[in-house]
């Protein structure tokens, strides 16, 4: 068996497979590096796989958090590891957005799958999870209804900040002077959409395009992307995943390179 | 030069050296100049003015984690904290005059040239204007074409006749043509053998990694007109050319695993991370646009060429040139990345930079990272940004290394 874990600034997840590439355990933990959740997603998804620890042959872990974690045999970033993941669950995929807690990258794939180029986002909030967990505050909303919050918009509502805390003043502001709570929810998964998109025209979104990481489960933003790329989206079955499985297929790899 | 020191001992000792004269100078009633890292430097040592850099200056603050309370004490004062961080400290250096980091006396005048950026003029203005003290400006117009054209060298040929009377009339001394005659060659020979110290690089492996190149990079801003900065490159050329012959690479503990060069400054403050990192993954940083940059050669007493030279900063050419110039190193020197500093400072280099690598990428296919930092503000920069970025290349590169050999 062979594990992979992602360590993120929000959540951890943790996948095991066994030598014919089939997952066999898989979780996730809302809480991410310098917490528990590392420990805590392992374990569930050992019990989950119904296996120990020592059946483990090689593990590799990737995340923020990858430098910090010292139980995984080696650590690879997650710009690999995404790709991997992605390239593996849809091989026609060419390009990936992968929207976590805090950053946004979009990764370029050649025909086999590897990373060609990738751009992330720069040292700022905008365009993450981050900014939609704030706004989710603001809205007196869970993360996981901002989505379904949004569908029921009625006006369109732009967001013209970049910066988080501009935009949560913004916000603010709007809401006192009348603006729907649906409407701003909208506002807010297009302005994430539109700074994505902007990182992804730097190196260009070849089809097919494929979203990871666990802004991919908000269909408000999924929807907002597509338009402001013009490109068709592919969610990734559990997309928040998707950094964990490519950690643990470079760990059957490299193991099955050792032996 | 006493063969028995090494070329780094000489270099420190240099560095420390011309800050300490600098400072003797003005005390002794000598005039000082401030001056910008590619000024022509030649018309100031002919005329045997002390001169320092403050941008070479801000550097040594920030490489010394100094930087700080110049930035603060700038920005308190009405500068907007998107302004050069460069600018910025030496604004408060101006203010504050004293650091325990080292120290540059008060200019007497202010010598500047804008072939390395265009804020330098409004910066270097406002510190004439507060201090009231004389500016000299030799305008290097950015070269839209390829080439420098004409109507340009005639212009700053021109600049640099006005500028040496405004220095008689500065220091009340007459220029002395034959000893710039002489500066001029001593100028020259100094570029040249910088550019051939910079170039051994580009052995297999490298003989020296680029943070050597960033601590050399001092005595070409500061010395490159003086005979002592040309005997340092000769030495470093030699030093560099033994371990070629001994087949020595930039590391005794380790090898050089992938070549890389970096674009843009240096993070001054993270200097030491930004290395320990590149060195961890196996990476060395051989070269950068840096070289080039100091390349100024041209023929002693040709004032045309001279001007041409000072305007051919790839700083001030246009984006065929920076990408075609980016290009040309991948492959003289067989690099496997490139590392893109977008220099929260720089907005003359930023400007262009992913189109660059949009054109590197495309004509060479060499795999490149672009981080976020600063030359001189820690606080413009992620460590752990970096680290993944940096991984990610080295990811890239091992993977596109292997993809070579399976195809052998």
């Amino acid at each position: 068996m062979f594990l992979g874990i992602d360590i993120g600034s929000s959540s951890s997840k943790a996948v095991i497979i066994n030598a014919q590439l089939k997952i066999l355990g898989k979780a996730v933990f809302n809480t991410g590096a310098g917490t528990q959740g590392p420990e805590k997603a392992v374990g569930a998804a050992f019990r989950e796989a119904g296996i120990s620890g020592e059946k483990i042959k090689f593990s590799v872990v990737t995340g923020y958090g990858r430098m910090t974690y010292d139980k995984a045999d080696k650590q690879i970033t997650e710009i690999t590891c995404h790709a991997r993941g992605a390239a593996h669950m849809i091989p026609s995929a060419r390009t990936v957005i992968d929207i976590g807690g805090q950053d946004a990258k979009v990764i370029r794939l050649d025909k086999d799958g590897k990373v060609e180029n990738f751009v992330m986002n720069e040292k700022c909030a905008a365009g993450t999870g981050r900014f939609l967990e704030v706004m989710a505050r603001i809205l007196d909303c869970s993360i996981g209804n901002l989505s379904s919050l949004s569908e029921n918009a009625s006006e369109e509502i732009i967001i013209s900040n970049t910066c988080t805390v501009f935009a949560e003043s913004e916000v603010i502001s709007q809401l006192s002077s009348g603006a729907k709570r649906e409407n701003v929810a909208q506002g807010a998964h297009k302005a994430v959409a539109k700074r994505v998109a902007g990182l992804g025209s730097r190196i260009g979104l070849a089809p097919d395009v494929v979203m990871t990481g666990g802004v991919a489960l908000n269909k408000g933003v999924v929807a907002a992307l597509e338009k402001e790329t013009g490109q068709k989206i592919t969610v990734v079955e559990n997309p928040q995943i998707i950094g964990a499985i490519g950690a643990a297929l470079y760990a059957w790899e490299t193991a099955s390179k050792l032996s | 030069m006493d063969k028995n020191i090494s070329s780094k001992q000489i270099l420190n000792d240099m560095i420390s050296r011309h800050y300490k004269e600098a400072l003797e100078a003005k005390k002794s009633g000598e005039r000082v100049a401030w001056a910008t890292s590619i000024v022509p430097q030649e018309l100031l040592e002919t005329m045997d003015i002390k001169v320092v850099y403050p941008e070479n200056h801000a550097a040594v603050l920030g490489a010394r984690k100094d930087a700080p309370a110049f930035l603060r004490n700038a920005e308190n004062n009405g500068y907007s904290n998107d302004l050069c961080s460069y600018a910025r400290v030496n604004i408060g250096y101006a203010n504050l005059k004293e650091s325990a980091a080292g120290n540059i006396p008060m200019p007497d005048f202010i010598f500047c040239c804008n072939n390395i950026c265009n804020t330098v003029i409004k910066w270097y203005e406002n510190l004439a204007r507060e201090m009231r003290i004389p500016m000299i400006l030799i305008d290097t117009p950015f070269n839209h074409t390829f080439d420098v054209p004409g109507h340009s060298v005639k212009y700053i040929r021109e600049q640099f006749n006005h500028a040496i009377g405004q220095l008689e009339q500065i220091t009340g001394k007459k220029f002395d043509h034959d000893r710039f005659k002489e500066v001029m060659k001593i100028s020259a020979e100094t570029a040249r053998w910088w550019k051939k110290a910079t170039a051994l690089a580009a052995a297999q492996p490298s003989p020296f990694n680029g943070f050597d190149l960033f601590n050399y990079m001092a005595v070409i801003v500061c010395m490159r007109g003086k005979q002592e900065g040309l005997d340092l490159f000769k030495l470093w050329a030699e030093e560099l050319q033994g371990k070629i012959d001994r087949g020595e690479g930039p590391w005794k503990d380790q090898p050089e695993k992938y070549r890389v060069m970096w674009d843009g400054i240096a993070c001054w403050p993270h200097l030491a991370d930004t290395s320990k990192i590149l060195r961890k993954n196996g990476i060395n940083l051989i070269t950068s646009t840096y070289p080039d940059s100091w390349t100024i050669v041209y023929d002693s007493d040709d004032l045309d060429a001279m001007a041409r030279a000072y305007s051919s900063n790839y700083a001030n050419r246009n984006l065929a040139y920076g990408a075609g110039n980016i290009v040309q190193i991948v492959k003289d020197f067989s690099l496997d990345g490139i590392i893109y500093h977008s220099n929260r400072s720089c907005k003359l280099m930023d400007f262009r930079q992913y189109e660059v690598q949009r054109q590197v990428q495309e004509q060479t296919g060499v795999a490149s990272v672009i981080f976020d930092g600063d030359q001189t503000d820690p606080g413009a920069f992620s460590l752990a940004q970096y680290e993944t970025r940096i991984q990610a290349l080295m990811e890239m590169m091992e993977q596109r290394r292997n993809e070579r050999l399976s195809r052998r």
